[in-house]
């Protein structure tokens, strides 16, 4: 059955409300007035510039490339660990495990960011970056645990028999053959993780000190306690170095992922 | 990590009949996988678990014991009217986001391959856009003087102020949620035979009576999934409603935000997160009652990459 | 009840012609005439335009040209759910979220049927597929048979005028589907209504229809009854695609000789297909010599031959006793065949990698057209 051309219509016009207005950020990035007027009046690079050159930008720069690597590295092995491990789990097991690990995705970040603030403040690790680690890293978990998760549900299970038979440890299977056939999932876990972590602003805002500050929050704090423009080069470079990686690897991931379904 | 580090996991983890041999080979599996776990449960539990109790803790006793906390959400006028504006809004973009979601969910399950991939895309597009670009877009685009401003104006609505308000919050939360909407119920509508729509017409029924009689209560477990993840975001949103709101038009989030940020009131703050963690709970199990537990978590694989399935 | 309404359940299909797009004909000038009553198969490889045709007689696909009548009356521009007919689909379209008695009874709510009538109806044709009280049970409730005949139930429970199938039992085993043939069988006896069956399975072609329409390549190859399709197939196509053959690609001569690698035998005129046209050596003299497997026989000696039988030498190449006869495989030098000889006739020395002498009486062999009469 074929699609009625309303239908074409009104799909298409969603699709223009999903991605059209986010492009604005890359025409303004390079205005030249102190404003947020759109169009802008006259062109400019210097709000590049002074993202790439004002202390408080740089420091912002530094700090959430930092955070993101760090989430993505505990996230990583912590999620890969437990999604091999939830494989292993009977049948019960598994979904209260599998709830439990994803659970931080479904519950509103104001709440985990209200528990965690008051958990760190009494801890001592609000105001540091290590404590944004900690929080994103229990953020980042499910997006792990659902990649490594995908990819090892596709997987023969008789391969690790296989290679028991063959002779090799537990350890060795996992390292030998486990691990090297999730690897793809693991690999997508921790861009996923990391780029969750590059964007999060909420809990990051609670946990902020003027030494901790990430770029989503010195974002945040450019349009509610000044008015600065870098906002506007700094959202064209969070689209550029962070949505099209990703989306292409979406895209490239979905094609593989039919031609080993088909075959 | 071997096995045999496993046994005592295992064994102190399920008290076993009298252990004859030494563990079963699935013992064992099982034993190692609760190992792999363990380091991610102890995460969780330190960092969202510990703290999400020592919060619900102090609603009850801080400043002082009882439900005082409670009550006050009830009964000062500010809060309760924050609350009602809060579902209010959350209600609104999940009802909007169902009327964009559903074409656009339904031409997926229509188009060929190459759009779909397209479509697949475009949904996820909002996804891993940074937050906080598409809400300065939004700010941009809806600012006096603006680009919508001036849309409205053209079909005869003059100047109508948006950046302040809760339209203005609406339309963009609306667009930020409309992925958590389409996922779910793409792939609910994609397990539909398209043949029942067939048996339908070959039985007598015509396109629109099929659609509605057999087409949408098949696909009304995935509008509950995602329209159920939408109220749900909405109702926690922060960052929109802070950019594109004002303070006299706060949500539920900002003020948690202001009582326990700056107030430093986590009895008070905590409350109205508890109620918050609440309502979510409760919308979400009414959900997975409606739609099962396979719509929800479908959604996620797409989302992370998983692919659809 | 002997007779049902005249020509109520005819159907006229005239010159049909269908493409998607600027692509070939998928169905190419189609022409058939289904008596009201009538038990017609089209039957077919995959992709050779009889889905695509009983799509079109459904109205779920739109007719690129030529006309489809029923009871003398173009329905082409009817939508499906005016057509009034019953369709069963290859994995039933059961509604999932309606029980076995609400999916019956969706066809008569959609034609408001009053709702002591409906139940009335529901639960005759409950009774009548053998399904009395599981009118509660969900369609995932049952096994793959009893969905099928609930599929049955909701097509026919409206008294339509036409029943179509579309390969309905190619989901289901094969004891199964051994007994939902005579289901339909019967289904089709007792309501006297006219069953287009699309089928790729040619014994159940065989064991169902009144009629068989061959597809090849988007047109009907041939029509007929099955024994008479099995007995003369008219081409190459249709004696392969029906039952088994030996089959030889050699050159008609004239007077009634025909020659298949060196070897000749007698050809008498029996048929158009018999008798060659044309020039001695042009593609008029070209038929294919089938001979059925039961009609062959096989000789150790060549003394055995009676006289006046075709024969050939062959090679043994397997030997499988199926209990009441025994199947031969034969090698005739690159050419395979069978033949199927009842366990006396197939002797003790038999044995693969024997040479023997294949033959048979010159009556029970048929030439066939290599290509499709056009």
């Amino acid at each position: 059955m074929t699609a009625r051309p309303w239908l074409k219509i009104v799909a298409f016009l969603v699709g223009l409300f999903l991605t059209v207005p986010t492009l604005v950020v890359i025409p303004m990035s390079f205005s030249s007035s102190q404003t947020f007027r759109f169009p802008p009046a006259g062109w400019s690079a210097q709000w590049y510039e002074r993202l790439f050159t004002s202390p408080e930008w740089t420091t912002a720069i530094v700090n959430s490339l930092q955070v993101g690597a760090a989430t993505a590295v505990l996230a990583t092995v912590l999620g890969t660990a437990a999604a091999i491990g939830v494989t292993r789990l009977g049948e019960r097991a598994k979904g209260v495990a599998t709830g439990f690990l994803l659970s931080p995705i479904i519950i509103p970040n104001i709440l985990i960011a209200l528990v965690i603030f008051s958990a760190f403040l009494r801890l001592g690790l609000s105001g540091t970056l290590s404590g944004i680690v900690l929080a994103h890293t229990a953020l980042a978990l499910p997006f792990v645990v659902i990649a490594v998760t995908a990819r090892l549900q596709g997987m023969d299970p008789a391969l690790q028999k296989a290679g028991g038979s063959l002779g090799a440890s537990p350890w060795s299977v996992f390292t030998k053959i486990t691990l090297p056939l999730a690897m793809p999932g693991v690999l997508s876990g921790a861009v996923l993780a990391f780029v969750s972590s590059f964007d999060e602003v909420v809990i990051s805002l609670f946990l902020q000190s003027p030494t901790a500050i990430t770029l989503p929050v010195q974002m945040f704090n450019s349009v509610t306690v000044q008015i600065d423009p870098t906002i506007s080069a700094a959202s064209t470079l969070m689209v550029l170095v962070v949505s099209v990686p990703i989306l292409l690897a979406q895209v490239i991931g979905a094609r593989r992922g039919n031609r080993g379904r088909q075959r | 990590m071997p096995a045999p580090i496993a046994a005592p996991a295992r064994a102190a983890a399920e008290a076993q009949p009298p252990p004859r041999r030494r563990l079963s080979p699935a013992g064992r599996r099982r034993g190692a996988g609760l190992l792999l776990l363990l380091p991610a449960l102890i995460a969780l539990t330190l960092f969202f678990v510990l703290p999400l109790l020592s919060i619900l803790l102090d609603s009850f006793t801080s400043p002082e014991p009882g439900l005082g906390n409670y009550v006050q959400l009830f009964t000062d006028g500010y809060t309760l009217r924050v609350l009602g504006r809060t579902l209010v809004i959350a209600l609104v973009v999940t009802v909007a986001g169902i009327a964009l979601a559903y074409p656009y969910a339904y031409m997926m399950t229509l188009a060929g391959p190459g759009v779909r991939a397209l479509m697949v895309t475009v949904v996820l597009v909002p996804f891993w856009t940074s937050m906080l670009a598409r809400n300065f877009a939004w700010m941009v685009l809806m600012q006096d003087g603006g680009v919508v401003q001036g849309m409205l104006g053209l079909v005869g609505l003059g100047d109508v102020t948006l950046l302040g308000t809760t339209t203005a919050v609406a339309i963009s939360m609306t667009q930020v949620l409309l992925p958590f909407m389409v996922l779910p119920m793409f792939s609910v509508m994609q397990q539909i035979d398209r043949r029942l729509l067939l048996a339908g017409q070959s039985l007598g029924a015509s396109r629109l009576s099929t659609f509605r009689k057999v087409y949408l209560p098949l696909s009304l477990p995935g509008v509950a999934a995602g329209a159920s993840l939408v109220f749900v975001l909405a109702l926690g949103f922060y960052v929109t409603p802070a950019l594109l709101g004002s303070p006299q038009s706060a949500l539920i989030a900002q003020v948690i935000s202001v009582r326990t940020r700056e107030l430093l009131d986590f009895g008070g703050g905590g409350a109205m997160g508890v109620f918050v963690l609440v309502v979510t709970l409760v919308v979400l199990g009414l959900s997975r009652r409606l739609a099962g537990p396979g719509a929800t978590t479908g959604a996620a694989h797409v989302m992370a990459g998983g692919n659809d399935r | 009840m002997t007779t049902p309404p005249a020509d109520g359940g005819r159907i006229e299909l005239t010159d049909l012609c269908k493409r998607y797009g600027t692509g070939p004909l998928v169905v190419d000038n189609v022409t058939l005439d289904i008596a009201s009553g009538e038990f017609l198969t089209l039957l077919g490889p995959s992709g050779s335009g009889k889905t695509t045709t009983l799509n079109m007689i459904a109205g779920f696909a739109e007719v690129t040209s030529g006309s489809i009548r029923l009871g003398g009356r173009d329905i082409a521009p009817l939508p499906p759910h005016k057509r009034d007919f019953g369709m069963v689909f290859q994995n039933y379209a059961l509604f999932p979220h309606m029980t076995v008695a609400q999916n019956i009874a969706f066809p008569l709510r959609e034609r408001k049927v009053a709702k002591s009538e409906v139940a009335q109806r529901v639960e005759r044709t409950l009774e009548l597929v053998d399904l009395t009280g599981m009118g509660d049970r969900r369609p995932d409730e049952l096994s793959g048979g009893q969905q099928q005949r609930v599929a049955l139930a909701r097509a026919v429970v409206f008294s339509p005028s036409v029943l179509l199938l579309d390969e309905p039992l190619s989901a289901l085993d094969r004891k199964l589907r051994q007994s939902l043939q005579q289901e339909i069988k019967r289904l089709h006896e007792e309501l006297k209504l006219t069953f287009v069956f699309v089928t790729h399975d040619q014994d159940e072609a065989m064991s169902l229809s009144d009629r068989i329409a061959v597809f090849n390549e988007g047109r009907i190859e041939r029509v007929g009854t099955p024994a008479d399709l099995y007995r003369n197939p008219g081409t190459r196509f249709v004696a392969r695609f029906l039952g088994e053959s030996n089959l030889f690609d050699g050159r008609l001569h004239p007077g009634g000789l025909y020659e298949w690698n060196g070897h000749k035998w007698a050809a008498p005129a029996t048929s158009p297909a018999t008798s060659p046209d044309g020039a001695p050596d042009g593609a008029g003299h070209e038929r294919d010599l089938v001979v059925r497997p039961e009609r062959l026989r096989v000789a150790t000696e060549p003394g055995q031959v009676p006289d006046g039988a075709n024969r050939v030498p062959a090679t043994v190449t397997g030997l499988y006793f199926q209990g009441t006869h025994q199947r031969v495989e034969l090698d005739y030098g690159g050419v395979t065949g069978t033949a199927v000889l009842s366990p006396d006739a197939a002797g003790d020395d038999l044995r693969p990698g024997s040479g023997v002498t294949a033959h048979w009486d010159p009556a029970h062999q048929v030439l066939v057209s290599r290509t499709p009469t056009p």
